[in-house]
């Protein structure tokens, strides 16, 4: 595939590989601790890449990478998928949602079990499908399970412009998007956390631009390298990370530079400063409530806002004692230590958000890790090289 | 053919006169067991799968022993349900793979399929014609098979009560003698083989859902199988097992085989046979092409000294033309499928959880 392949080059990757493996035991001797160089990617769609082309067997012992928070299927807290269950099981609903959201669990249902229970959901591609859906069927009321960051985020705001410009009447959002720099800035300010540096968000970055992350070089001294997506994309983004750290330096770079602008999309953020404005605080599955990292819809498009439209139980469900999402989340621990991974937290029957998504972390080991065998299989890939 | 026709007894009844339909909906009554049933049954069903009118009506089909047990020393048997959406897709239709899917059940078996049945459910208000069209392909694809359907049933239930059209086949055939196939024959050092690409079934079946409307022309590789692995029995008699990979696609049966041999599979991302556009296809939607369905697609295991005639084998049948050596059986890790991905990273390659569903971002 013209444009896909390019990225995919294992010609490329050994010359990347290669630097990195001189890098890391360079850093690592300059250190007084033994501990590895612990790279965070914040953003899901890498974490997914990453096991996808196994990048992470390819990578010198020293080196870890830890899969942050940058699922928003796998942040979502239970209570809100309780709402959802509740709204789509209202009477003459069609509660339209993304796919990967079907499987996450409430308190009592998932969407997907609500569907087999007779509710009326449906996979939708975009909210733009959801919003001809509505069009489509103007004596019953289409809602749209909004989540995301800022990368879905502009479709989001784009669509409720059109239904207001079209005037559609029965057509809502349960918005649960999310805005990932008070996340990462919670991150680093918690106590345990153990972090060299960062991959940035592509897809983000393309709607935000890179100026809002420099208060991670600035005042966490923290590189960060915004990355894209293809298995070459993020090696060259962790060779930048490790370069930066050997030189010393802690900068905003931006690996991903065909896709993401500088100064970001300024119509995707025209469209979302009009629609959406700050949350006070929302809560994250696995982190707990963080100030400003939610947003909700303004009360100028309030009757496009489901949480006003109708009654929702919204309790806060707290997530069963025994997971530790938030840890693996911060990379206090890997997945395989968390108590119930693999036991009663598989993909099947999640306990865990972590469990639910391609994305999350958890999920991403059970499919593709083989974790306890990720140790001698980069043993075998270095024997090979 | 005419060895499978003789091989259903025929008492000697003249052909009857059959009924025909005359309106343009199937409705309840079609299912009453009166005139409105024999009438739909005459004219959709043996009107294409008795055209010469050798069968009586019984409730059974009945077959000459004797004759069964020349072609070979074991009988297969098999069933499957097809409750395929849209019932049309490009490539096929449900008739189609309604046959062709227990036909390859049978001959993954090392059977000759012979005879299948065919039971319908039907949601009242389909038009007629297209259950016309439907048992037209079956029996069309039936006679391609050299296999016939011998008995069938036909149920209509009430409009929501099923979607539109559901069929059963059943399927049996006979293994021929010397034949020992099985999903726990994988040895370490194994070749495993494809008959070409993978994936056409499931993108066919998603894109023809019309959700994403692309616009990217990919047809179903629904075909029977039975001559192809006829051919590469034919060649290499000792094969040690070959599988369909329809729902769940090549992992599945990779993972299905390793757990049964309690053998490790090494397969490659960049011998493994996919089409660009299936390939663009997933890269849009997130899905992995390694779970999507296929319908003419069989995976083979075969000794390493075979490995290069059966690939000759397959790549002489027109349906094996992009036939390739996917991977190796060994001894590393009893139940685990690794790939070596283009990007020369390793991953595992699992059973899925429930349904593929697609990525937000």
């Amino acid at each position: 595939m013209k444009y896909v392949d390019e990225f995919r080059d294992p010609e490329k990757a050994k010359f990347l590989l290669e630097e990195i493996r001189v890098l890391v035991p360079q850093i690592r001797n300059a250190r007084t601790s033994n501990s590895p160089i612990y790279i965070m990617e914040v953003c899901g769609g890498h974490t997914h890449a990453i096991f996808r082309y196994g990048v992470e067997t390819m990578l010198p012992d020293g080196i870890e990478l830890i899969h942050g928070p940058g699922c928003p299927v796998c942040v979502l807290p239970m209570g809100r998928v309780d709402d959802c269950v509740a709204l789509a099981h209202m009477p003459g609903m069609i509660f339209t949602t993304f796919g990967d959201a079907m499987r996450v669990p409430g308190s009592k249902e998932s969407l997907l079990q609500a569907k087999a229970n007779g509710a009326d959901v449906r996979m939708v591609y975009s909210p733009l499908d959801a919003l001809r859906l509505a069009k489509e069927n103007p004596d019953r009321q289409v809602v749209f399970f909004a989540l995301g960051f800022e990368t879905t985020m502009p479709s989001t705001a784009f669509t409720v412009l059109r239904a207001k410009a079209e005037g559609v009447q029965n057509f809502s959002l349960f918005c649960n998007h999310i805005t990932i720099i008070p996340t990462i800035k919670a991150i680093l300010d918690s106590p345990d956390l153990q972090l060299d540096g960062f991959l940035g968000p592509g897809h983000v970055s393309m709607v935000i631009g890179n100026s809002s992350y420099r208060f991670i070089a600035e005042h966490y001294k923290k590189p960060l390298v915004i990355a894209g997506f293809e298995p070459l994309d993020i090696l060259h983004g962790i060779w930048m990370v490790l370069k930066q750290i050997a030189e010393g330096r802690s900068e905003i770079e931006n690996q991903y530079k065909r896709v993401v602008p500088d100064g970001g999309n300024t119509p995707a953020l025209d469209a979302i400063g009009r629609v959406f404005e700050l949350r006070e605080f929302f809560e994250w599955r696995g982190l707990g409530s963080i100030d400003h990292s939610g947003v909700k819809i303004r009360d100028e498009y309030a009757q496009f806002d489901a949480e006003r439209r109708f009654s929702v139980p919204a309790l806060k469900i707290a997530d069963p004692k025994s997971c530790q999402c938030g840890e693996v989340l911060k990379g206090v621990i890997k997945p395989w230590d968390c108590k119930v991974f693999g036991r009663d937290c598989t993909p099947e029957t999640p306990l865990g958000a972590l469990m639910v998504s391609s994305e999350g972390a958890c999920s991403a080991y059970y499919q593709y890790g083989d974790i306890e065998k990720i140790h001698d299989t980069r043993a075998m890939v270095e024997e090979m090289v | 053919m005419s060895s499978v026709a003789e091989m259903v007894t025929n008492n000697g009844n003249k052909p009857r006169r059959r009924g025909k339909v005359k309106v343009p909906n199937v409705t309840l009554a079609h299912g009453g067991g009166g005139k409105a049933m024999h009438d739909l049954i005459d004219d959709i069903f043996v009107e294409v799968f008795d055209s010469e009118g050798q069968a009586p009506l019984e409730d059974q089909a009945r077959f000459s022993l004797a004759s069964l047990a020349a072609l070979g020393d074991r009988l297969a048997f098999t069933t499957d349900s097809y409750v395929v959406k849209p019932l049309d897709f490009p490539g096929g239709n449900i008739g189609k793979i309604a046959i062709c899917g227990t036909v390859n059940d049978l001959a993954v078996g090392g059977a000759i399929p012979l005879y299948l049945s065919c039971s319908v459910i039907i949601e009242e208000g389909l038009p007629v014609e297209t259950l016309r069209a439907v048992s037209q392909t079956m029996a069309k694809t039936a006679l391609e098979a050299g296999v016939r359907v011998v008995t069938g049933d036909t149920k209509v239930v009430e409009r929501g009560a099923c979607d539109k059209l559901f069929i059963n086949t059943a399927g049996v055939g006979v293994i021929r003698e010397g034949l020992d196939l099985g999903v726990d024959k994988a040895r370490p050092g194994d070749v495993i083989l494809v008959n070409g690409l993978l994936g056409d079934h499931g993108a066919a079946i998603l894109n023809a859902r019309g959700d994403m409307q692309l616009s990217t022309p990919i047809e179903s590789d629904c075909a029977s199988l039975h001559g192809l692995i006829d051919t590469l029995l034919s060649a290499v008699p000792r094969t040690r097992f070959l599988r369909d990979a329809t729902r769940g696609g090549l992992a599945t049966v990779l993972n299905e085989i390793a757990e049964a041999s309690q053998v490790g599979i090494e397969v490659y991302e960049d011998r493994t046979p996919i089409r660009s556009e299936v390939k663009g296809f997933c890269e849009i939607l997130g899905l992995d092409p390694l779970y999507l369905a296929n319908e003419g697609k069989v995976v083979c295991v075969v000794p390493p000294e075979d490995a290069e005639t059966a690939l000759a084998a397959l790549k002489s049948h027109p349906l094996g033309k992009d036939s390739a050596k996917i991977g190796e059986v060994n001894d590393h890790r009893p139940g685990r499928v690794v790939m070596q991905t283009v990007f020369g990273g390793r991953r595992i390659v699992d059973m899925l959880v429930g349904e593929q569903l697609p990525r937000i971002c």
